[in-house]
């Protein structure tokens, strides 16, 4: 696979989205992990929108000044809690992020940074969430595809809660580093993709790879 | 006069000035006529308590008029006198030349003369301001756009005493070397463009002491933390101003109120008001009652038939003039009737101008005393004028009597009937509108109506209580009609005429409290909107925030205990008269608040995923 020769920083917007922030202990250490990278926007989505009411220009207009974008959230029914589906409802519009003319995100990066509370065995095709969690993202794997977007493997703390206090500050510190590595431009995306994630055109064109 | 006469003079018209306010107060009538009554009993002619100092009183308690005109300037920024101009200048002029013309061919009947008859006419064309803006401020009327009219015709014949002090001389040719000394200012020996010079000067100085000297001193006396000295300088102020304007022979209220308004969009302009409000009060109400004690009750006696003759058609004639001029300038009828009420008495200043011009040889015989017992009846008779109007004329107005008719209504199909067009009823216009929405709104206060219009908004003059109407505003054809006025009964009221006429109409009614609620959904209206229950709860949720509670988080709390809130609404309505049951229920709803609440928070504890991690063995 070609890749870019020399790798670039990467404007990172996180969105965050937990609906009960004050309960939070694996996100908010996710979170706070973060603080003070530079190049690095971090959004709680549940606070800029605490009613739902979802602006699309504001939303793309932030998203055209970034790189990679991290929907970062709490695994909640094998998923994303409501606020991240409206938003990709909301501001992936027709003719912007996908169909004709949409290619304002071609060209980008998306990831995946959860906190789940299951156990990593039980995400086993044998296990007892019988899939596996590249599974069940299976819907942001696509959403990227056609937005000509690069899926990146997702992060993920397993059993978040369960963690002692110094495993779970290690989780959030190797996320940390991730995040930065791609700021500075030090980890290369393209390595990182999802298993198995064919580049989709619209972003092989935008690289002219 | 000794300290203790002085002393007996104040005990005596401090305790006129608190017996009769309440007294006038709880009788609805104002406390101007009671000051007047108060100050006529107190007076000469019945108990005799204050006797000749009257007229000295009465001189120094028009600085209270004074002290008035300051702070009326200091609620007008330049910007809102310049929009007055027109009304100023136009509607002032006019009605100062009509009335004296009216007025003055009238008086032809018995006057010696058209000169005298002018000179009469310019006499009672002038009203009293202290009267006019004083009631007009008690009742809050002062800022609409009808008081403001009034109040630039106030301001107009302040200004035009100073031409008519002027020119009164020349009509009195006759006496060859007319002139007492009222006008006699200092500059009086100049020539005419000396004068001129002087005066200009004069109000130069005010204007640009006020915008450049006064703000710097007042930051330095602010600034030494004593409020007796920013008083203190206040006053200094305006007496200062009332007597530089007394050299050069200007009106003192017109440079104070020109300071004033130099003032106006100050920083100390609260202080100011705050400050000099409570001498304005008490000076009036001195002056109130010296003109009451001045009332020659010898004279009504001796020649009633005259005086009153003579009264009565004054204030007639001046109404008629006013309702012309009110009418030319586009006021309607409600307003239009507020107008010349407001303006039918004679002014303090007539006094003034009578002396003058009887030293001018203009009145004569009998004419200066008739004349004033004419202006001194006139203003004890305008506060009742005043009341006629509101209790009287106003409502009839309202019930469309006369003048005002009903607007024809029209619409195309409206969705919406809004009743009630104010500020809660016009957002809701503006968000239907929005959607594209068709509207029709009823409102019954006819200068909103006009405004409104004007801004391009579809709205009727009219009373939505009325089932014509209704009709016409296509309550048949319409899904929903929102009932926004603001009087309880009459929302009550429309409520069960829209009910039993219009059964299919959707009712969405604003109610004032809960116990207006309770009523309301007895009356079998699910939609009931507590009219500040809403923004109370908007800033309920800002507070949270502000004490750090996660956005979502607050709306979440409001969004939930407004739930809560509006099923106690619902449930209490069925007790409303049940006191003790009442309580019962509203504890009950407190418990479940708090219930609610806490099992949100898991009790403060962070819920456990143990379903999520942990092996379960009931899983099939
Ligand atoms: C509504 C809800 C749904 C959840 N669904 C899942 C799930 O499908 N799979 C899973 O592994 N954990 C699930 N969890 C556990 C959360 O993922 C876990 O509590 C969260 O990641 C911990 O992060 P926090 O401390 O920031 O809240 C769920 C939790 C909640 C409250």
């Amino acid at each position: 696979m070609a890749k870019p020769t020399i790798v670039n920083r990467m404007r990172v917007l996180i969105l965050a989205a937990h609906p009960r922030t004050v309960q939070s202990i694996a996100q908010r250490a996710m979170s706070r992990a973060l603080e003070g990278i530079a190049g690095v926007t971090l959004r709680d989505l549940y606070a800029l929108y605490p009613d739902f009411n979802i602006h699309a220009e504001t939303e793309q207009e932030i998203l055209l000044a970034h790189d990679l974008i991290v929907l970062q959230h709490p695994f909640y029914w094998y998923s994303a809690p409501a606020i991240i589906k409206e938003w990709l409802d909301i501001v992936l519009e027709a003719g912007w992020a996908y169909g004709a003319g949409g290619t304002m995100l071609a060209g980008k990066y998306l990831m995946t940074a959860i906190s789940t509370g299951g156990r990593a065995d039980f995400y086993h095709a044998k296990g007892r969430n019988r899939f596996t969690i590249e599974d069940l993202l299976a819907p942001f794997n696509q959403t990227a595809h056609l937005c000509g977007m690069a899926y990146l493997a997702p992060f993920v703390v397993y059993a978040a809660r369960k963690q002692s206090a110094g495993d779970l500050a290690t989780a959030a510190e190797s996320y940390r580093q991730l995040i930065e590595g791609f700021a500075r431009g030090k980890i290369d995306p393209t390595e990182h993709l999802a298993a198995g994630y064919h580049l989709p055109d619209g972003f092989k064109r935008r690289h002219a790879l | 006069m000794s300290l203790n006469d002085f002393l007996l003079g104040s005990l005596l018209y401090l305790a006129a000035a608190v017996i009769s306010a309440p007294i006038a107060k709880r009788l609805g009538l104002g406390s101007v006529l009671g000051f007047l009554a108060a100050g006529a009993i107190i007076g000469p002619s019945v108990l005799g308590l204050v006797g000749n100092e009257g007229e000295a009183v009465k001189h120094f308690a028009e600085f209270g008029v004074i002290v008035m005109l300051f702070l009326v300037g200091l609620e007008l920024e330049p910007s809102k006198l310049w929009q007055l101009r027109q009304k100023i200048f136009g509607l002032g002029l006019l009605q100062v030349a009509g009335t004296a013309l009216v007025v003055g061919a009238a008086s032809l009947v018995i006057s010696s003369g058209w000169r005298e008859s002018l000179a009469i006419g310019l006499i009672l064309a002038l009203s009293s301001t202290a009267i006019v803006l004083q009631t007009m401020e008690e009742k809050g009327t002062l800022k609409t756009p009808v008081g403001q009219s009034v109040f630039s015709v106030l301001l107009f014949q302040d200004i035009s005493v100073i031409p008519m002090l002027a020119l009164l001389p020349l009509l009195a040719v006759a006496s060859a070397h007319g002139g007492d000394d009222h006008s006699a200012s200092l500059i009086a020996g100049y020539p005419v463009w000396a004068q001129a010079l002087f005066t200009i000067g004069a109000v130069g100085l005010v204007l640009v002491a006020g915008r450049y000297l006064m703000r710097p001193l007042f930051r330095i006396v602010a600034d030494t933390g004593t409020r007796e000295i920013f008083v203190a300088f206040a006053l200094l102020i305006v007496v200062g101003i009332t007597l530089l304007m007394g050299l050069v022979g200007l009106s003192a209220a017109l440079g104070t109120f020109l300071a004033g308004v130099v003032l106006a969009d100050s920083e100390y302009r609260h202080e100011l008001e705050m400050d000099l409000q409570p001498f304005k009060g008490l000076l009036l109400a001195i002056f109130f009652i010296a003109v009451g004690a001045g009332i020659d009750f010898s004279l009504i006696a001796s020649g009633p038939m005259l005086l009153g003759l003579s009264l009565t058609a004054f204030i007639l004639l001046k109404l008629a003039t006013h309702f012309g001029l009110a009418r030319l300038f586009g006021l309607n009828g409600p307003d239009t009737s507020r107008f010349s009420f407001a303006l039918a008495q004679g002014s303090e200043f007539g006094f003034v101008l009578i002396t003058f011009c009887a030293g001018l040889g203009l009145l004569t015989g009998d004419m200066p005393g008739l004349l004033t017992a004419v202006i001194a009846l006139s203003m004890a008779a305008a506060p009742l004028l005043m009341m006629l109007d509101e209790k009287v004329l106003q409502p009839r107005f309202a019930d469309g009597d006369f003048l005002r008719d009903h607007d024809a209504v029209s619409h195309s199909g409206a969705d919406v009937i809004i009743a009630g067009h104010g500020r809660f009823g016009m957002t809701i216009g503006r968000v239907l509108n929005a959607q594209g929405k068709r509207t029709v709104v009823l409102d019954l206060d006819s200068s909103q109506v006009d405004t409104l219009r004007r801004f391009g908004f579809k709205v009727f003059y009219g009373d939505a209580l009325r089932l014509d109407l209704l009709e016409a505003a296509g309550a048949k054809e319409a899904t929903v009609m929102v009932i926004a006025i603001d009087d309880r009964e009459k929302a009550t009221e429309l409520v069960k005429i829209a009910r039993h006429n219009f059964p299919h109409l959707k009712l969405l009614v604003r109610v004032f409290d809960r116990s207006h609620a309770y009523d309301l959904i007895r009356e079998g209206v699910d939609n009931v909107y507590r009219e500040v229950f809403g923004s109370s709860m908007d800033l309920a949720k800002d507070a949270l925030m502000a004490l750090g509670v996660h956005p979502y988080e607050a709306q979440r709390t409001i969004t939930r205990f407004r739930a809560l809130d509006e099923k106690l609404l619902r449930t209490s309505a069925a007790h409303a008269n049940d006191e003790s049951k009442l309580i019962d229920l509203a504890k009950q709803s407190r418990a479940e608040i708090a219930r609610v609440f806490a099992a949100d928070k898991g009790g403060g504890q962070t819920p456990p995923d143990v379903a999520w991690h942990d092996d379960d063995k009931s899983t099939p």
